[in-house]
């Protein structure tokens, strides 16, 4: 009985139904009265299932740390045993859920450890791409004249080599340094590669940050401000940091997804994160010629890594895009 | 324009000699020398004749001996870990390899991007467009080995359609040009249908239809020409990810081209193959950017070059 009465409700009177589902959905009935329904809704929906999505993988991870890093634990990313390499996937112990990769470490184990490095790999290249892109953007918007052409003929120089590149160049010119200054080779290599994924993800903020300096600082309230004497930094920090807030938070979101891409290429070509520490990249890239063997597939090693891997930076473009779109109303919709 | 051209091209050399100095910067604080640790061992003869011949070692030579060969000769001098082989041989027979990969996969994409891109825009929710929308969802949420790999699956292993590697044949260039296309094709997909949305709503589009044009000479003629902007920007991007993208791809199809040198003489320190490649990288890329520019300027003519050059 109750279907045909959805049923029925859905073609005839789309408003009436969307009345009774309270709050959150009397605020998209709004929305639909002004017009082009179909991409607003998408488009906050995108938003609010990517955050949830990335939320919950993240915090899984994070929750489960005390579990993987304890050596005497199951889950323990790095326990070689012998006697299990290469199991399927099996339900009866939890840690054999994602089976067991080739040294018998349990791949949920590495999947729940790597997904925190992974993560921390995006968020330290955002957070230097927010750093360094917005304060070089401000200072050759704000400024102009020669500080601004210097500045971004830096950025184009640095445009012209290829990304990836330049990571690999800076990754072997910092190793050396941080190696020596923190006594750890696996520390080092874990900050080296968060800043040399970091060093290269901030041109286009730069370039973006510039742009929306160079025309904001034209209007009245900047003008204002610098007549009644306000010093330099506090119409950066005041007047014009606030009207920044949206792209910075775009592409700040949009760097993570790529950073994290970055990483799992350069562990594919061996110069990546160093063995024991496992990544979503690394353990995929480690998986790929075992999953595509043709006869006696461990499909699981690609599998696993790869989903968490590919939902991760589907969440997190669906929410930079979502972000980008709401805070732009005449981009409206349409690109991934 | 012909000032605007000249400008460009008149700044061409200093990018490159600044691209010269970073990563000569850049090497030359990396640890390591291209004699120690190399899994290529040089024999005793050929390291002592690389020293005599060549003082990789000492900074000086890198800051005037060498970029004056490169200048005058065009000699990016020899190998400091492939015996026997100058960085000018390794150039010669891998740059064309990468070049023919990377330029049929931006073609691919371009293609099979744009018409997949108006075919999605003018049948919104049709089939192409939510293949574009699930192929753009792959291209930004799985590593470029891991499709690779399953390309090679699919259509060798399983299809026997294509051999899943090599280089020579004209049936090997297929699978790892897709596999490089697949990226920027989703990508341009995108990026056309949501410009031919933008386009096909203008009010001279229904003035076309209204005067009896055929509804795909409308939207090929007059909406398509102005829809492609966007998407002609995009080629300077696509290419340098599709030469970049080339360092994955040439390892998972074994593929003798310039990106899997480029990780070698990374791994081996080999300083004079890093500047060689990425000066041949840099120098190939800021040409492109600059065609791309001026045919810009060409295809939309409402463009003030000045303005841009700002």
């Amino acid at each position: 009985m109750k279907p045909e009465i959805r049923n029925s409700n859905d073609e005839s009177n789309s408003k009436f139904k969307i009345r009774n589902k309270g709050r959150f959905i009397i605020r998209i009935s709004n929305l639909i009265r002004h017009s082009n329904f179909e991409f607003r809704i998408f488009k906050h929906l995108r938003i609010s299932i990517g955050g949830g999505i990335l939320a919950l993988l993240l915090g899984i991870c994070v929750i489960s740390l005390p579990w993987t890093l304890r050596s005497s634990s199951d889950f323990y990313f790095d326990r070689q045993r012998a006697d299990s390499a290469l199991l399927s996937p099996q339900t009866h112990s939890p840690w054999l859920w994602f089976g067991t990769s080739m040294l018998g470490q349990s791949l949920l184990g590495q999947c729940l450890a790597g997904g925190v490095i992974s993560l921390t790999i995006g968020l330290a290249a955002a957070a230097i791409s927010v750093a360094l892109g917005v304060s070089v953007g401000l200072v050759a918007g704000y400024r102009g004249g020669w500080v601004d052409s210097l500045l971004m003929r830096i950025v184009d120089v640095l445009y012209a080599l290829p990304y990836i590149l330049l990571v690999i160049l800076f990754k072997i010119a910092l190793e050396s340094g941080l190696g020596k200054a923190l006594h750890s080779s696996a520390g080092a290599n874990l900050v080296v590669l968060f800043l040399s994924i970091g060093l290269v993800s901030w041109l286009t903020m730069a370039r973006v940050i510039r742009g929306q300096v160079l025309s904001l600082r034209t209007l009245p309230f900047v003008e204002a401000a610098r007549a009644a004497g306000v010093p330099g930094y506090r119409i950066f920090l005041r007047h014009l940091l606030p009207n920044l807030i949206g792209p910075i938070t775009v592409y700040a979101t949009l760097t993570v997804p790529q950073a994290i891409l970055q990483e799992s290429l350069l562990s594919f070509l061996g110069i990546g994160i160093q063995k024991p520490l496992p990544t979503w990249g690394s353990l995929a890239s480690d998986g790929l010629g075992l999953a595509l063997a043709p006869v006696a597939s461990c499909w699981w090693l690609l599998l696993f890594p790869c989903t968490l891997l590919g939902v991760t930076l589907v969440a997190l473009n669906f929410v930079g895009d979502g972000l980008r779109d709401a805070f732009d109303p005449k981009r409206e919709g349409a690109k991934v | 324009m012909a000032r605007f051209i000249a400008w460009r091209i008149a700044q061409l050399p200093v990018i490159l000699a600044v691209v010269y100095l970073i990563t000569f910067g850049l090497v030359w604080v990396a640890p390591g020398s291209p004699y120690e640790n190399n899994d290529r061992a040089l024999s005793e003869a050929a390291k002592n004749d690389l020293k005599l011949r060549f003082h990789a070692q000492s900074w000086e030579q890198f800051l005037t001996y060498y970029p004056w060969q490169i200048v005058r000769h065009g000699d990016f001098g020899p190998s400091l870990s492939y015996e026997g082989w100058s960085v000018n041989d390794i150039l010669r027979s891998s740059l064309p390899v990468s070049m023919a990969l990377g330029l049929v996969a931006v073609f691919i994409a371009l293609i099979g991007g744009s018409a997949a891109g108006v075919t999605a825009a003018v049948r919104r929710g049709g089939l192409l467009d939510v293949l574009s929308l699930g192929m753009a969802l792959v291209g930004v949420s799985l590593p470029a080995f891991v499709v690779a790999g399953l390309l090679i699956v699919i259509f060798s292993d399983w299809l026997h359609w294509l051999p899943g590697g090599g280089w020579g044949e004209l049936r090997q260039i297929v699978l790892p040009a897709l596999a490089l296309a697949m990226m920027p094709m989703a990508y341009i997909a995108r990026l056309t249908r949501s410009s031919m949305l933008d386009t096909l709503g203008n009010d001279y589009i229904r003035t076309a239809r209204a005067k009896g044009l055929p509804r795909w000479t409308v939207v090929w003629k007059h909406a398509f020409r102005n829809a492609f902007l966007p998407v002609f920007t995009y080629l300077g991007p696509a290419t340098a990810y599709a030469m970049t993208g080339s360092f994955v791809v040439e390892t998972v199809f074994n593929i003798p081209g310039l990106g899997q040198h480029f990780v070698n003489g990374v791994k081996n320190r080999d300083q004079t193959l890093i500047l060689g490649t990425v000066l041949v990288y840099a120098a190939f890329l800021l040409t492109l950017n600059l065609l791309v520019d001026i045919g810009y300027a060409v295809v939309d003519p409402r463009i003030e070059v000045e303005a841009r050059q700002q």
